[in-house]
């Protein structure tokens, strides 16, 4: 493993308006590595992981993927970016005028060109590693919100991205359908995918995270192996937090 | 009652003005399918640009779509073909019909588009960009087959109850069904004629109705 | 540039011609005044009629609304106007033009009310059935003041269609806006009259688009 990390963040800031949501962040993930952010509502997590593929423009700071600087570049290049970092959402955002199988080949032919029948061979493939292969015929509709989410990682996979960034993929779900997702998040990591997570499934970062970052107000407050974030947190503010959520 | 049916159905009158309705029929045919074309084109066109959040476009597509849809058509229209001439711009009667109507419902269409368009969640946007689709990729593979989905039953009743505008060509010489059918009862002093266009214009419109109720319903049941 | 500002905009011919259309503005109001009080109720009829669960009323109530929606409001004017007193009866214009859009509109307010009336879940009519409340109170306390809410944007739309209508009017010499505007043009041979005539529909009417469309877009956030 080189030591350049494969996403780095470096002083990132970003205010709307007046409001400063992001103060000054300075992460790094290396290649291969998880990490988990925890923080109260509000603090700027998701802010941050959308800045991350520029759904959001960055105020000030740099973000570096696998040692290129996504923020500099013309739009062509922002479309090539995007394709290596892939992002599952809260609320999974399935197209539901679209099969299944068509919601994960769309970006695959119109965004990488791949042809019909690769861009199928990829989508079953992906389908399979979530467990869905068997729903590629399926309307979003028809599916509970654990497969749709699912079926959201499998879209993201397909295309081949260097990083995969997670804004609390499991909270808009059902208790008993949470493990399902997590199950696949954790495969994905044994498989060696760069991953930045933002959940509230504790139980999983102990489980499954290499470091565990904690943000509070728009910088990071707290940062460490999960044993010492949650066994020894450092500041009062993780404390206080920790005691609340646990 | 006989002399109701004298005046309203009489078979020998219908008969003779027949061949005339007809041709009325095909000219209010042709007009309103251009103008259903043109006007839904125009509208998305519109609706489209205005995804592109230009401000001064934007300003001036919304004007647009606002004084369209405040102006009754008819005062255009008279505008439009006693006006012009007077600043040497002759358009004849169909295509003053043509331009005032379709320029109409494609003021309509924007909003019902746009509408379609605002009521997508963010979210979809947002899917479609993290994976590398360019805009224009996101608005025409997964914005745009979602409002034109929404738009569809609003946009048939919309469309219907402009092409019924036809009708205002009798107004300025265009020979649609309607003026067809008062020429032929001022020569024939009766009012046939008038039934037979009425009748016309039902066989053209009641099945546009009838299937504006069938998707309406449809969408009614993908809800439950 | 100075032909078309004296064609459309020319003020002299606005000045002259504006108490004359002043005269057909009240006139339009008046017509719509008619129109949408007697489209309201008449179209609450139609609606209760297509949403009844007995045959008889809900067929013909459909086939009612379907015919007027199908027939365009000017070619049932003219057939009002002047098909009507072929069989010997007398109408004014006035009362052709009112009885035509009531028709009309008839269909189309009723369209309205229905969409708003089965907007409303099912388990609103139970629960207002189970505690006791008849039909009739059940729409009235119940069904229509949601429906009313729901459908506010469309009822406001048709109405603004109601007033474009009151336009066609002119075809039958009744001496509202559009016609006294198309009067005092043939009488100057400028089309400033209905320029201003179309200016004083666009400051009647573009706060009331406006409105629906900001309805509109609450609807959808
Ligand atoms: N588009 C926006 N415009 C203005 N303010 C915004 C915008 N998006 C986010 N914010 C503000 O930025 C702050 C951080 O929001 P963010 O969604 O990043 O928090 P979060 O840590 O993800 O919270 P949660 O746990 O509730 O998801 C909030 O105060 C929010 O109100
Ligand atoms: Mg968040």
């Amino acid at each position: 493993m080189s030591d350049r990390p494969m996403l780095e963040i470096a002083a990132l800031q970003k205010r709307f308006g007046e409001t400063e949501v992001l103060r000054d962040i300075n992460l790094r993930v290396g290649q291969g590595e998880l990490v988990f952010v925890i923080g109260p509502s509000g603090s700027g997590k998701s802010t941050m992981l959308r800045c991350c593929n520029r759904l959001e423009e960055p105020s000030g700071g740099a973000i570096m993927i696998d040692g290129r600087n996504i923020c500099a570049g013309t739009t062509r290049d922002l479309n090539r970016m995007r394709l290596q970092v892939g992002m599952v959402f809260q609320g999974f955002n399935l197209y539901p005028h679209l099969s299944v199988l068509k919601n994960i080949t769309l970006a695959q032919r119109k965004a990488l060109k791949r042809d019909r029948a690769e861009a199928e061979a990829k989508a079953m493939e992906m389908l399979g590693r979530v467990g869905l292969a068997h729903k590629a015929q399926a309307w979003p509709a028809e599916l509970s919100g654990g497969q749709q989410q699912r079926v959201a990682i499998a879209r993201a996979l397909a295309l081949d991205p260097k990083v995969m960034l997670f804004d609390e993929p499991t909270s808009a779900l059902d208790p008993e359908l949470v493990g399902s997702v997590l199950k696949v998040m954790k495969d994905l990591r044994d498989e060696g995918m760069t991953m930045l997570v933002v959940s509230h499934e504790m139980g999983f970062a102990r489980e499954a995270a290499d470091r565990v970052v904690f943000m509070d107000g728009g910088v990071v407050v707290e940062e460490g192996t999960p044993e010492e974030v949650f066994g020894a947190p450092k500041t009062e503010r993780a404390r206080a937090f920790l005691s609340r959520v646990s | 009652m006989d002399r109701f049916l004298e005046t309203f159905f009489n078979a020998t009158v219908m008969a003779r003005y027949l061949p005339d309705i007809l041709h009325g029929v095909g000219v209010t045919v042709l007009l309103a399918v251009a103008i259903i074309l043109a006007g839904v084109a125009a509208g998305l066109v519109l609706a489209c640009l205005r995804t592109a959040r230009l401000r001064w476009l934007n300003f001036l597509i919304i004007c647009y779509a606002d004084v369209g849809r405040a102006l009754p058509p008819l005062v255009v229209i008279l505008l439009f073909y006693f006006g012009l001439p007077n600043i040497g711009i002759t358009l004849s009667g169909p295509m003053v019909l043509f331009v005032v109507l379709s320029a109409t419902l494609a003021a309509f269409a924007e909003e019902i588009f746009w509408a379609g368009f605002t009521s997508l969640p963010r979210g979809q946007w947002e899917a479609g960009r993290a994976t590398g689709l360019g805009s224009l990729q996101v608005l025409v593979w997964i914005a745009l087959p979602q409002a034109v989905r929404l738009a569809v039953p609003p946009l048939v009743n919309r469309a219907l109850a402009i092409t019924k505008m036809t009708a205002l060509g009798s107004v300025i010489g265009v020979s649609e069904i309607l003026s067809a059918a008062t020429t032929a009862q001022s020569f024939s002093g009766s009012a046939s004629p008038l039934t037979l266009g009425a009748l016309a214009y039902l066989a053209i419109f009641v099945p546009f109705v009838i299937f504006a109720r069938w998707l309406e319903s449809r969408f009614a049941w993908k809800k439950a | 540039m100075d032909l078309f500002l004296d064609q459309f905009f020319n003020l002299d011919v606005m000045a002259r011609a504006l108490p004359f259309l002043l005269q057909g503005l009240w006139m339009t109001a008046k017509i719509c005044a008619a129109v949408i009080l007697l489209g309201l109720v008449g179209g609450f009829f139609l609606a209760l009629g297509c949403l009844s669960p007995r045959r008889w009323l809900r067929w013909p109530a459909v086939v009612v609304t379907d015919f007027f929606r199908a027939l365009p409001p000017l070619v049932l004017l003219i057939f009002v106007y002047s098909g009507l007193p072929f069989a010997g009866i007398q109408v004014s214009p006035f009362a052709a033009v009112v009885i035509a859009f009531f028709l009309n509109n008839s269909s189309y307010y009723g369209e309205v009310y229905r969409a708003g009336i089965e907007s409303i879940p099912r388990g609103q009519w139970e629960a207002a059935r189970s505690t006791g409340l008849t039909q009739a109170q059940t729409i009235g306390y119940v069904i229509l003041p949601q429906a009313v809410r729901n459908v506010l944007p469309d009822l406001l739309s048709n109405t603004i269609e109601v007033v474009k209508l009151t336009s066609l009017a002119s075809v039958v010499s009744l001496g509202e806006l559009l016609y006294s505007a198309n009067m005092a043009r043939s009488l100057t041979y400028n089309a400033s009259p209905i320029m201003l005539a179309a200016l004083i529909y666009l400051v009647l009417l573009w706060p009331l688009v406006r409105l629906v469309s900001r309805f509109q877009r609450g609807l959808a956030a």
